[in-house]
């Protein structure tokens, strides 16, 4: 063999080891973390573990209930505060608005995707926080899901209106051209043609959303309360439960993770999985949605 | 490729070639942390080459850390567990202060005195609301810290005699510091910090109408004091031994008094 | 017009209206959070606050020198691991695998795609969990920045594999094939050919990295450690400057400081898109993509 050969030979062997390093990280991470939260799951049993309520880990009691409900209805806030404004404003930039607003909008709402989100947590925290203290309610204390909600709403925004954005730009204007011809005002062309068209990319424009928002943690830590408890509604009506204080399952391994041992911190380890088990059903679930939309909508 | 794989070789030795310092690592207590900076700092300027680098995590981590050896020494704000004797067995703390736990309300609380019921009873919820300790018509709003912290533990067992819990309602924070600024920031809270954390910003309540200062605790009047301690894992080095030494010595136990807490030893 | 038709058209007139509304709250709100940090922060800049260290403890009091080394360190960490791992995978998945009718290869190459598109929708506390169990305790890097780095590399290797493979893709098959057809082997194409022809879209791929680096705090909250003093060694605890906002915002009252170091990672952040905007200008005038 030449020494070019050999030198040919060698690279394509470094390159497939960096390639196997790489899928062996994404393998490594799902392994170890799995095997970490096993005696979580053993001793604790998966399904105490699910559904109980308390979560004492100094009297060996391991639910993560409130966490779940914490996290699930901190994002059901954010996506009722956020999604509607999202998709109307990814709409608009797509549509309705003049070249000049796109041009200066885009970016702008590109640049604030990548805003740290510790500076959302900081603005929640110096300006909601105290902002909602001043609802007067039983129990509030401004801390809880309600602040939490507006800081995740205002951090999906810009994601979910840049990625659907672009999913209805990308509706080709064949689509728009023959519903106009066809006599549709410009409303009835985006309702009916070009959002079913776009339908998927929208889609995936939520989920990448409802991914944020159940895998935010320190904006959360920040103005979320931490309590560990199931959310209420301290007795006034059904929206209060939003003025309750909670904490996510993303915020129960950032802020016991340093504290933990043992088979406490094999719990954490389990709330890992849980998340993580949250997310990809989210994910698999838009999959599935997806797939038959784009069987179902396109022509 | 060559270049760059030489390039990326020598600037790994350059940062490896600094890794191996006179360094004396301390993880754990939050409470522990702030003292054991101006103990670490004043060390450095009397032992040139030394450096002392100290991170929080909390005393279970603390205690942890020195166990399975990632630290040189562990910061613990609480007495060391049986569990953790028993897992870790070469464990040897030392005392290097005391310190008191200081009941903390915003400034627009007017209550300054409770008994150590009206407090555990704060704390369990029982009592929910300040008009029934002689305060305003307002809920109070627990904040208090996370299972592991070593404050947390200590409170538990000096004010609540392990038997009762912390209500679930509380607001929880992940340090001292964080319990400092949200009970400040929000009207109508009690929360709990180490001594050394009170400024001018909280209110430290009387207990059984003894104030809480340096002084009470010193004397044994103030009835919430707990130990601080750092944890080698069996004889501590040289290195690690010259600064425990300047701990415990006046030099060092001077500065425990400045921080404001309860020093061991003499000091100068 | 009919009357159906004038309907029509004040009802489409009604709705444009609202996504007029809607468009603008939706800038006004999202304008309010960073135009609030800058109007209270950057008052607060000064040669003072860039050139001191915080002191640490409770008072807030110091500027950010050391938060601003400790992160320069950590990116450099981060990408001297990340960007040559993620685009020499790059480079395999799409100039082997990608090529292979080995079924091996292809089983490979879908594997890894699921892998990468599982790690990028995983939330960074994961990393953090990883990280610190991995490299903090059971590899005893203690809080330190070579936990943080390795935690950090998880958490970029994919936005760097997927980029890089975007790049290797857009470099027009005639190259190669001219390159072949010269007599240079797989490598030297590789090297001379694809290579240069993707840089700018690696580059893109970096600089995402950087300022994904640059704003992560939950990972580095368990991985760092949080010391306040200039790191002095690759096992040195140390503060980023996202994570310095945390810790002045949650332990300190100074959130005048905290809202001038959000300040500064705003405008670095604005910094990062300019460069990928550049970047990604030069990429579409090379005519390399499509």
């Amino acid at each position: 063999m030449t020494r070019k050969g050999i030198i040919d030979e060698a690279m394509r062997v470094v390159l497939l080891c960096a390639g196997l390093a790489s899928l062996s990280i994404v393998v490594l991470i799902g392994l170890f973390i799995l095997r970490e939260s096993l005696p979580a799951f053993h001793e604790i049993g998966v399904w105490n573990l699910l559904s109980g309520k308390e979560w004492r880990p100094g009297q060996g009691q391991f639910g993560l209930l409130p966490m779940i409900a914490g996290s699930g209805l901190v994002t059901l806030g954010a996506i009722c505060l956020g999604l509607p404004l999202a998709l109307c404003c990814g709409i608009f930039l797509a549509e309705i608005a003049p070249t000049w607003i796109r041009v200066v909008v885009r970016p702008s709402i590109e640049l604030l995707a990548g805003i740290p989100s510790v500076v959302y947590g900081l603005f929640g925290l110096v300006v909601l926080v105290p902002a909602v203290r001043q609802i007067d309610y039983p129990g509030n204390a401004g801390f809880g899901l309600l602040s939490a909600s507006i800081v995740l709403a205002v951090m999906i925004l810009p994601t979910i209106a840049s990625v659907s954005e672009v999913a209805i730009r990308s509706v080709p204007d064949e689509y728009r051209q023959g519903a106009l011809a066809l006599g549709s005002t410009r409303w009835e062309m985006i309702r009916r043609v070009v959002l079913p068209a776009a339908r998927s990319g929208i889609l995936s424009a939520v989920v990448l959303g409802l991914g944020r928002a159940l895998g935010e943690t320190i904006a959360m830590i920040m103005v979320i309360g931490n309590s560990v408890m199931m959310p209420t509604t301290m007795g006034g009506p059904l929206p209060g439960i939003f003025l309750s204080r909670a904490r996510t399952l993303t915020g129960n391994i950032a802020v016991e993770m340093s504290y933990a041992t043992g088979l406490h911190s094999s719990a954490l380890f389990a709330t890992g999985v849980v998340l993580f088990v949250l997310i990809m059903i989210v994910n698999s679930a838009a999959r599935a949605l997806m797939s038959r939309n784009v069987r179902g909508g396109r022509p | 490729m060559n270049r760059t794989m030489a390039c990326l070789t020598a600037m790994a030795l350059c940062i490896c070639s600094l890794a191996f310092a006179e360094k004396i690592t301390v993880a754990g207590s939050t409470t522990v942390q702030p003292l054991a900076e101006k103990l670490a700092l004043a060390y450095e300027s009397v032992a040139p080459g030394v450096t002392v680098e100290i991170t929080g995590g909390g005393s279970s981590v603390g205690v942890t850390s020195v166990g399975n050896g990632s630290v040189d020494l562990g910061a613990c704000s609480r007495d060391v567990t049986q569990a953790e004797f028993e897992r870790f067995p070469g464990l040897e703390a030392l005392c290097i202060a005391r310190d008191g736990i200081a009941i903390i309300v915003g400034p627009e609380v007017s209550v300054t005195n409770l008994s150590k019921s009206q407090v555990r009873d704060i704390f369990t919820g029982d009592i929910s609301n300040w008009s029934e300790v002689g305060g305003p018509d307002e809920a109070i709003v627990l904040v208090s810290r996370e299972e592991g912290s070593g404050t947390r533990s200590a409170f538990e067992n000096i004010v609540l005699a392990d038997a009762a819990l912390i209500s679930g309602a509380a607001v929880l924070q992940p340090s001292n510091g964080a319990v400092v600024t949200t009970v400040s920031t929000t009207p109508y809270s009690i929360g709990y910090v180490s001594f050394g954390y009170l400024n001018e910003s909280v209110t430290a309540l009387s207990v059984n109408g003894v104030a809480a200062t340096v002084e009470n605790a010193q004397a044994a009047r103030y009835p919430i004091v707990r130990p601080l301690l750092l944890v080698a894992a069996g004889d501590a080095s040289p290195l690690v031994q010259g600064w425990l030494d300047f701990i415990m010595s006046p030099a060092g136990q001077s500065i425990v008094e400045a921080e404001g807490y309860l020093p061991v030893g003499p000091v100068e | 017009m009919t009357a159906g038709g004038a309907r029509r058209t004040a009802w489409q007139n009604c709705v444009f209206a609202l996504f007029w509304l809607s468009g603008i709250t939706a800038m006004a709100v999202m304008l309010a959070v960073v135009g609030y940090v800058m109007v209270k922060g950057i008052p607060e800049f000064s040669i003072d606050f860039f050139t001191t260290s915080p002191r640490g403890g409770l008072s807030g009091e110091g500027g950010i020198a050391s938060t601003i080394v400790t992160t320069a360190y950590l990116v450099v960490m981060t990408m001297a691991i990340a960007a040559p791992l993620g685009t020499a995978a790059g480079i395999y998945l799409v100039e082997y695998a990608g090529n292979s009718r080995n079924r091996v290869a292809t089983a490979f190459l879908k594997l890894s795609r699921f892998g990468i598109e599982t790690l990028a929708g995983v939330p960074s506390i994961i990393f953090g969990l990883f990280g610190y169990a991995l490299f903090v305790t059971a590899m005893h890097f203690g809080f330190s920045l070579l936990s943080a780095a390795l935690a950090g590399a998880c958490l970029v290797l994919p936005v760097v594999v997927r980029t890089a493979e975007e790049a290797f893709k857009s470099v027009p098959d005639a190259y190669r094939e001219a390159s072949l057809s010269l007599g240079a082997t797989r490598w030297e194409t590789i090297w001379k050919v694809v290579l240069p022809s993707a840089t700018p879209g690696l580059t893109t791929g970096i600089i995402l990295g950087v300022g994904r680096i640059l704003s992560e705090t939950a990972v580095f909250y368990v991985t760092l450690g949080g010391s306040c003093r200039t790191p002095t060694s690759i096992f040195s605890s140390g503060r980023t400057m996202a994570l310095h906002v945390y810790y002045l915002a949650m332990e300190t009252r100074a959130f005048d400081k905290a809202m001038a170091t959000g300040a500064v990672l705003v405008i670095l952040i604005i910094f990062v898109n300019l460069a990928i905007n550049a970047v990604s200008k030069r990429l579409s005038a090379g005519g390399n993509r499509s």
